[in-house]
């Protein structure tokens, strides 16, 4: 049996014809990313390509002695005997899925590693774009019947009705969220939610961690609506009627008592694993809103479906049952182990 | 049913108990009455006889989602609540409906969900069938509940009786008392429990129990009878009881009725024949609070005696002869038709001297009071609890009315320390509820030999954080996994506390305990610094309980396995079975 075009290695998953690593967790002399979160872009490697728009994102996390090869969206280069492109993802900023093509024109095996992706509408990335090939390799962190995304204006439109609830009793409002994609997509989804409802949004704040991403995101030319950098030194309990986004870490640490005692602010959680009612209450925040940056149950499917893959490869997050559950409806599926955390959303 | 369930929404989203009874008292106001009387029942935890076996439901979600089951089992692992799962599984492959339908919540329980009484098999599938795609995913995790009368709301009983005190602005109390013991909610119901006239009705129910709160244990640097004085004071403004191991309860005598009833709000009247026929000797007007014991020449015997009793549907010879009951009162909260609660407790205590001392009767007895005058006195009296069965003593104020609930201060529970035993984490699986997803129950085991005994399962006891550090711990280091329980790497060792133990057939070593919890994570300790079997035959020799086996079968006071979570093979999880609550509610988790 022929070597596979694609394989993982101690570092990553390694392509020996190209001589590269797709988003190797090791420092290897070639990488290929995804995108730019943190369990996918790890510092060390010789040159790192990259789609277009994750270069800014990827300045930022890897430090400006990093070498990068930003590549448009489509556009095909060699790496060793392979042709490589990107394609949107749809999960965030600059996510992008890696088309790999091996062989002679026409005879030639193509595969794609998806990275993180997503099927709903994001108003801040470019909409994942079905890749035709023969293997896929999907990530699974959602791949269970349960996780199923609403429409997510109507999870901005909760948001607003809870912001609109704590400004009448002057409460603050503390969103967590991954500092990158996920908080830059919530404002812009509430910036469309307060429009659709005839307002302008309303002042919002950042945590540091935040920040230098959201400025990333502007300078791409995404809009979103103004956001001030919350200060380092504050007044305590001055924040009701305003929201404020920051990483989970934020969360029971010493930067919360700037909101002053704990009937001055509520929390709410942004992400997928909310839509577990014990997830939610265990977490301890007061509201949960599930707006993920990943696949749900219906979109994996459809995707599958959809590239045509003969072969599907299942990586990150609930391998084992996916796998099985594709296999069970008549798809050639087999796990492939890596190293990305499959928690963050 | 939409009513009901934005308000469960409400009392979700939050945790102040404020905003809680708003929500119940805007819902009362906004609601047809028929719908609140049922929101009351519902919210003051009383349940529905179950009328669906999980099975039905397990076979109309396969059947709607066309998933197999072994992946709605893995979903079931993940989310942790079965209507929950039901509800997500079904949004997640499009099954339910884009606009529910909004049937007043008393039509789906009185004449929805009531017409599956006595259906086959076939005709109560096809019914949910439809059912469930008329619902949103609101409304099927609440119809769910319904069915399988698991419906809990975090709202408790006290908050309900403020919410409709507040609504129909009548006394606290007064609403306590009408909903205590058993009715059937209507808007006529509903009605009488909010009206500002007092009824004859108001008096022919049980009192709600008063509850007293225990002292923490002793701090390393104090002597038990410093710590308490340093809480309680004066030890001369205490009167002074043995805490017993039984089943609290109020014995009421009115008119030519006597009923007993649990502090579970559970009717036990038929389950003690002895002492309904004691007590018909009271004069009318009459009513005590005190613990069912099972006891025999003048001790209490273990609790799981008592608990057969209960299980039992009828009583027979042989059960009367081997586990006879007592009724110990402690306390007297109506006289003569006159509620006393508000007379200082020495006063209460002085009538019911008169009352039950009179009788001369075996089978109600007047719980003695501790001798002593000062806590090093009763301290040293506790230290001898376990010998005369007990579980420590109860410190009540002399001056001390008859409370509601768990008002502190007045009265307070000293309980002897528990046994403890270091034992090795062995097996975990998924908690529920608010901890699914995490894995959060575990089993322990001892050393026998080379060999690892499982020997008790604990779900309580550590922090958040060493929750969490433990659930990745146990990822990185399962070794096998069976179903949703994984057998992890033999590595930590942790303390465990418990109340009692007692040979037992059903447990794999052959030992069971009540009450385990964890009491603390022994980082300090290996595997072979944790305790043998043979420690803790020792232990449980010591114990002077020389109990045939099978005493304490029905006897692990933990959560229930839903039926609905594959088999066990801790072979830890005894049989499901309701127990009424004892005065103390097993410990809570602390997360």
């Amino acid at each position: 049996m022929p070597e596979a075009l694609l394989q993982p290695d101690p570092a990553g998953i390694y392509c020996r014809a190209g001589s590269f690593h797709i988003d190797p967790w090791l420092a290897v002399h070639t990488a290929v990313l995804t995108h730019a979160h943190a369990d996918h872009a790890r510092l060390g490697s010789g040159v790192y390509y990259c789609a277009a728009p994750s270069e800014p994102l990827l300045r930022i996390r890897l430090g400006p002695g990093a070498v990068l090869k930003p590549i448009p969206y489509g556009e095909q280069f060699t790496l060793g005997d392979t042709r490589v492109s990107f394609h949107p993802a749809g999960h965030i900023l600059g996510s992008a899925q890696v088309r790999v093509e091996a062989g002679p024109t026409g005879a030639s095996e193509i595969w794609v590693a998806s990275g993180d992706y997503k099927r709903d509408p994001d108003p801040t990335c470019a909409p994942f774009e079905v890749v035709p090939c023969d293997v896929f390799i999907t990530e699974a962190t959602f791949a269970l019947p349960i996780y199923r995304w609403d429409p997510p204006q109507a999870t901005a439109s909760q948001m607003l009705d809870w912001w609109d609830q704590c400004a009448a009793q002057d409460k603050a409002c503390v969103v967590f969220g991954y500092s990158l994609g996920k908080i830059q997509r919530v404002i812009a989804e509430l910036l469309r939610a307060e429009r659709a409802r005839g307002r302008e949004p309303r002042p919002m704040y950042l945590h540091g961690a935040a920040a230098a991403l959201t400025e990333a995101y502007r300078s791409l030319g995404v809009e979103l609506p103004p956001t001030q950098l919350m200060p380092d030194k504050t007044r305590r309990g001055i924040f009701g009627g305003s929201m404020t986004f920051a990483p989970p870490a934020a969360a029971g640490s010493l930067w919360m008592r700037r909101f002053g005692s704990d009937d001055k602010y509520q929390t709410a959680f942004a992400s997928g694993w909310m839509t577990v009612r014990g997830v939610r209450r265990r977490g301890g925040y007061d509201r949960g809103f599930t707006l993920s940056d990943h696949a749900d149950w219906p979109s994996l499917l459809q995707t599958i479906h959809q590239t045509r893959a003969s072969r599907v490869l299942v990586t990150h997050g609930n391998i084992d049952s996916f796998v099985r559950y594709l296999r069970e409806t008549g798809i050639n599926a087999e796990p492939l182990r890596t190293a990305y955390g499959a928690e963050e959303d | 049913m939409r009513l009901f369930a934005d308000l469960y929404d409400r009392i979700d989203q939050t945790t102040s108990t404020n905003a809680k009874v708003q929500a119940i008292a805007d819902y009362i106001a906004a609601a047809p009455p028929d719908d609140a009387a049922w929101a009351v029942f519902f919210l003051t935890g009383r349940r529905m006889r179950r009328l669906v076996p999980s099975a039905d439901l397990s076979a109309v979600l396969a059947d709607l989602s066309s998933l197999p089951g072994w992946i709605i089992s893995e979903c079931y692992s993940a989310v942790g609540d079965f209507a929950e799962t039901i509800a997500l599984v079904l949004g997640a492959t499009g099954v339910l409906a884009p606009t529910p339908d909004d049937t007043p919540l008393h039509v789906w329980v009185e004449d929805r969900v009531e017409s599956l009484r006595g259906l086959d098999p076939i005709d109560r599938r096809r019914l949910l069938t439809t059912w469930l795609t008329q619902c949103d995913a609101r409304q099927t995790f609440l119809l769910v509940k319904l069915l399988t009368g698991e419906l809990r709301v975090g709202v408790s009983s006290t908050l309900v009786t403020r919410a409709l005190a507040q609504s129909a602005g009548i006394d606290a109390d007064l609403v306590a008392h009408r909903l205590m013991g058993e009715w059937r909610p209507s808007a006529e119901f509903l009605a009488r429990v909010l009206s500002p006239q007092t009824t004859e009705e108001d008096v022919a129910r049980p009192y709600p129990f008063y509850l007293a709160t225990p002292i923490d244990p002793t701090p390393e640097h104090l002597s038990d009878d410093a710590h308490v004085a340093s809480i309680l004071g004066d030890a001369a403004d205490y009167l002074v009881e043995w805490k017993w191991d039984g089943i609290r309860a109020q014995l009421i005598r009115r008119g030519r009725t006597t009923a007993i009833w649990s502090r579970g709000e559970e009717l036990l009247t038929d389950r003690f024949p002895e002492v309904i026929e004691a007590a018909a000797r009271l004069p009318a007007g009459t009513v005590l609070d005190g613990e069912i014991l099972a006891y025999k020449a003048g001790h209490p015997l273990a609790f799981g005696k008592l608990q057969k009793r209960i299980g039992r549907q009828n009583i027979t010879a042989r059960a009367l002869a081997e586990a006879p009951v007592v009724f110990m009162a402690y306390d007297v909260l109506e006289h003569a038709g006159v509620d006393v609660r508000p007379q200082p407790l020495v006063e209460r205590r002085r009538l019911l001297s008169t009352l039950v001392g009179g009788l001369n009767s075996s089978r109600l007895l007047i719980s003695p009071l501790v001798e002593g005058t000062s806590w090093p006195q009763f301290a040293r009296q506790r230290r001898a609890s376990r010998e005369r069965r007990v579980e420590g003593l109860m410190l009540k104020r002399l001056d001390s009315p008859y409370g509601v609930g768990r008002e502190r201060g007045a009265w307070w529970k000293w309980k002897i320390d528990p046994y403890s035993i270091d034992a090795v984490l062995v097996y975990a699986q998924p908690g529920h509820g608010r901890r699914a997803s995490l894995l959060t129950d575990y089993t322990f085991a001892v050393r026998d030999g080379d060999q690892l005994v499982p020997i008790a399962k604990a779900y309580s006891g550590l922090t958040l954080d060493e929750i969490n550090k433990l659930d990745g711990w146990i990822r990185q280091n399962t070794l096998e996994r069976f179903g949703p329980v994984r057998v992890v790497k033999p590595e930590h060792v942790f303390e465990l506390h418990f109340e009692a133990m007692a040979p037992s057939t059903r447990h794999r070593s052959g030992i069971a305990f009540r009450f385990p919890r964890i009491a603390r994570w022994r980082s300090d300790k290996l595997p072979a610094d944790a305790d043998t079997l043979a420690d803790v035959r020792r232990l449980m020799a010591s114990t002077g309980h020389t109990l045939e086996p099978t005493m304490f079968d029905d006897l692990d006071d933990q959560p229930a396995p839903s039926r609905d979570v594959p088999a066990d093979p801790s072979g830890l999880n005894p049989r499901p079975g309701s127990t009424p609550r004892t005065d103390d509610d097993p410990p809570q988790a602390t997360s």
